[in-house]
């Protein structure tokens, strides 16, 4: 063994150490950020059919001679996030996807459908009279029928505009027969103060400080951007466009928790089989290839809490089917080293040139099935994107464990003079007797 | 050694026999599309107690969905399949099912559009095709050096078609038989068997590259022929192939007896894909490589039209 050797060595057990660190359950993770990831939380990712929650797929479909405008959608997502919010789920996923799709994923949801009436509220916006009090921005005001002065319907326009300072405001008109009922309401009760709420949300309280006819402003502390998402909330008083359901999934968590415990149960169990295979057929090199799948699994699910890969169900069997298909390359390189040893080569050799000998193989082979993951990640969606990934992660990890890692395993391994018997690496025959 | 090429003509009857009962299922509509394809809505229920398909199918029947159909799985299960439903309609018809069945609990709920439907039914074919073209274009680049790297694309991607056409007939069979339906999973299936069908087809093919470049520079008198450079790879190939899949099949099997009934069709799938694999890449691919150098087709061809005169 030569020194480079040993430093070799060492590294893959800090490399494996490492891995093992982050991948094990309840990790106390790193203590520092890397491109703005807080590294402190490792917890595993689960997919919604592991960890049970709703998927709900959204397609803007504009009525008739309505045509979908530039902003809509962020004007719909933005809406969405409100109402999402206002569900209190913890970390809800809410993006574009497309020109004209919404994609809302709320995991570990209990009760789905819940969620569901909630997307389908109507967005109602509400002028309120709270007395002589100013609510909070974000506060949630449960409708109260007896106080409230103007709903969603009353509006006629509604756009952003800056007053004399250069801040930005609201400015709304009314409908004709609201705006009488409006400037009756406000000289009557002058001084008091009126709270304006989307979705139950306040956004703005104002004193009233005059009479107001058809049209009025509402001032609050708001940047122009979001003047204008109020005002288009306003001005629709729901969705800019109505929204249509093309997807639902929805999974009880202890769906998710059995599928989970399942699947985990399966992997170990088919892991053990591979190991007693490899050690049973390989003998010395199949105990290598045993030690360079530990630290595969370990790497891959490193990996995998890392970048963070959200682990669904199919993509936990891909998972468990690369632990499988990982040994495939050391299976390539001990056949090349029992044919050399079968030739009458000495086992230094043997080994050395086996690895050599198969690299191309390796490397041809798998960039068949890198491409395949291209494929797969750039027509699939949800799901198969998350296996094409796993598969992906998985086949470039086994390339470093099972030549790196193996290698110099091996190299340790014999050196070990009881260990290099030709018998114990598999390769019963005696020297020469097959061409 | 074992004689691989020169028992060809039996590989092709196999190939036949084992793709010809799947492509009839196909054929005759075996293929089952799932509410992935074709939109719909998707419940899986679990019962307190055991249940019939007929009295679940009913209860569903007499909600006003006449075409429900329920199929009962392990554990006191069932999956009701309908038209797409709104939320409120599915609870009403979730809750009628329990009054008339026996009490239970939803499990898990999903619809699909018609038209992501159709997207995804388009983005399978052409990922189908897509895949076969870039494989197409690897292999004919990998074995550059080598004559006709065309060929070796060609029937690299006709082992391929190969497995893929196997997978789609077994479940027409499965269709037919126990009513299974494809879904999103099963396309990805497909795709991932082609992947490690391709790979092993390569892992074959590259040894007959390196022993083809080796058994050139011999001289004249002792070198093998195409025909023998490629059985004697497919020879070396085979205990690698064999462990291969046999290891991919150990955790597959695992998955298949205690993972969860949600993925078992797509782990059946894979692991059905493995095996045809397997075999089309040693024997399947390599035989069509030997019958391309021997012009077995257009020989055939001959003796079938000299043939034909000969009657007239």
């Amino acid at each position: 063994m030569r020194r480079r050797q040993w430093a070799t060595l060492a590294a893959i057990a800090v490399i494996f150490g490492f891995a093992l660190y982050v991948s094990l359950p309840g990790t106390p993770g790193l203590p520092f950020e890397v491109a703005g990831r807080d590294l402190s939380d490792l917890r595993f990712r689960q997919g919604l059919d592991l960890q049970g929650g709703l998927h709900v797929r959204f397609q803007a479909s504009p009525p008739p001679g309505q045509q979908l405008q530039d902003g809509d959608m962020d004007a719909v997502k933005r809406i969405i996030e409100n109402r999402v919010n206002a569900l209190g789920v913890a970390e809800p996923l809410i993006q574009i996807e497309g020109d004209n799709r919404l994609i809302v994923e709320l995991p570990g949801v209990d009760d789905p459908e819940e969620a569901i009436r909630v997307f389908r509220q109507t967005g109602q916006l509400l002028v309120i009279n709270t007395g002589f009090d100013f609510i909070d921005e974000g506060t949630i005001l449960p409708a109260d029928p007896s106080q409230t002065v103007l709903r969603g319907r009353d509006l006629r326009d509604a756009r952003v505009g800056f007053d004399s300072l250069g801040a930005p405001m609201i400015e709304f008109d009314l409908q004709p027969d609201a705006a009488n009922r409006f400037q009756t309401y406000t000289a009557s009760h002058l001084n008091e103060v009126l709270t304006i709420t989307v979705d139950d949300v306040v956004i703005s309280s104002a004193r009233i400080e005059a009479a107001i006819r058809e049209s009025g402003v509402i001032r609050g502390s708001f940047t122009a951007d979001e003047a204008r998402n109020v005002a288009i909330q306003l001005r629709y008083g729901a969705l800019p466009v109505p929204l249509e359901v093309v997807e639902t999934l929805s999974v009880r968590p202890t769906l998710g928790r059995e599928s989970l415990e399942l699947s985990l149960r399966a992997g170990v169990v088919g892991a053990l089989l591979v190991l007693i295979f490899m050690v049973a057929f390989y003998r010395v090199p199949g105990l290598v290839a045993a030690l360079a799948l530990a630290v595969y699994a370990s790497v891959v699910f490193a990996v995998f809490k890392l970048i963070p890969v959200t682990l669904t169900l199919s993509g936990l069997a891909g998972f468990i089917l690369s632990v499988g298909v990982a040994v495939d390359a050391n299976i390539l390189i001990f056949e090349r080293t029992r044919e050399e040893l079968r030739s009458g080569r000495a086992i230094r050799g043997a080994v050395e040139s086996g690895f050599n000998r198969a690299w191309t193989s390796i490397r041809d082979s798998n960039i068949s099935t890198l491409i395949i993951c291209a494929v797969l990640f750039g027509f699939g969606s949800g799901g198969v994107r998350g296996f094409a990934v796993t598969l992906a992660i998985g086949v470039a990890v086994s390339m470093f464990s099972a030549i790196t890692v193996s290698r110099n395993l091996l190299r340790l391994a014999i050196t070990w003079p009881a260990l290099t018997r030709p018998r114990l690496f598999g390769a019963g025959a005696p020297a020469g007797s097959e061409a | 050694m074992f004689a691989i090429t020169s028992r060809r003509g039996w590989w092709y009857l196999l190939s036949l026999a084992l793709l010809l009962p799947g492509v009839i299922a196909l054929l005759t509509g075996g293929l089952k599309p799932g509410i992935d394809f074709t939109g719909g809505s998707l419940i899986q229920l679990r019962f307190d107690e055991t249940v019939t398909q007929q009295a679940v199918q009913a209860a569903a029947v007499e909600r006003g969905y006449p075409g429900a159909t329920v199929q009962l799985t392990e554990d006191r299960g069932a999956l009701v399949r309908t038209p797409p439903l709104e939320v409120e309609a599915k609870d009403a018809l979730v809750s009628a099912i329990f009054d008339h069945v026996g009490p239970g609990q939803e499990l898990s709920f999903s619809t699909i559009g018609p038209v992501v439907g159709a997207e995804l039914t388009r983005a399978a074919a052409i990922g189908v095709a897509v895949a076969s073209a870039l494989i197409l274009l690897y292999v004919m680049w990998a074995f550059r050096r080598m004559e006709r790297p065309v060929v070796l694309g060609l029937a690299a991607i006709g082992a391929l078609l190969h497995d893929a056409l196997f997978l789609l007939g077994v479940f027409a069979l499965l269709g037919h038989v126990i009513d299974v339906q494809v879904d999103a999973l099963f396309v990805t299936a497909i795709l991932t068997v082609i992947g490690f069908s391709v790979n092993d087809t390569i892992v074959v093919f590259d040894r007959i590259r390196e022993n083809r470049q080796r058994h050139l520079r011999l001289p004249d008198a002792q070198r093998p022929d195409f025909e023998q450079t490629v059985n004697f790879s497919a020879n070396q190939s085979l205990s690698r192939s064999l462990n291969t899949s046999l290891t991919a099949l150990l955790v597959l099997l695992a998955l298949i007896v205690l993972g969860g009934p949600t993925i078992r069709l797509f782990v059946v799938a894979l692991a059905a894909g493995f095996m045809i694999g397997t075999y089309s890449s040693i024997f399947a691919a390599s035989s069509a490589l030997v019958s391309w150098d021997r012009r077995d087709v257009p020989r055939a061809w001959e003796r079938f039209r000299s043939r034909l005169t000969l009657v007239r």
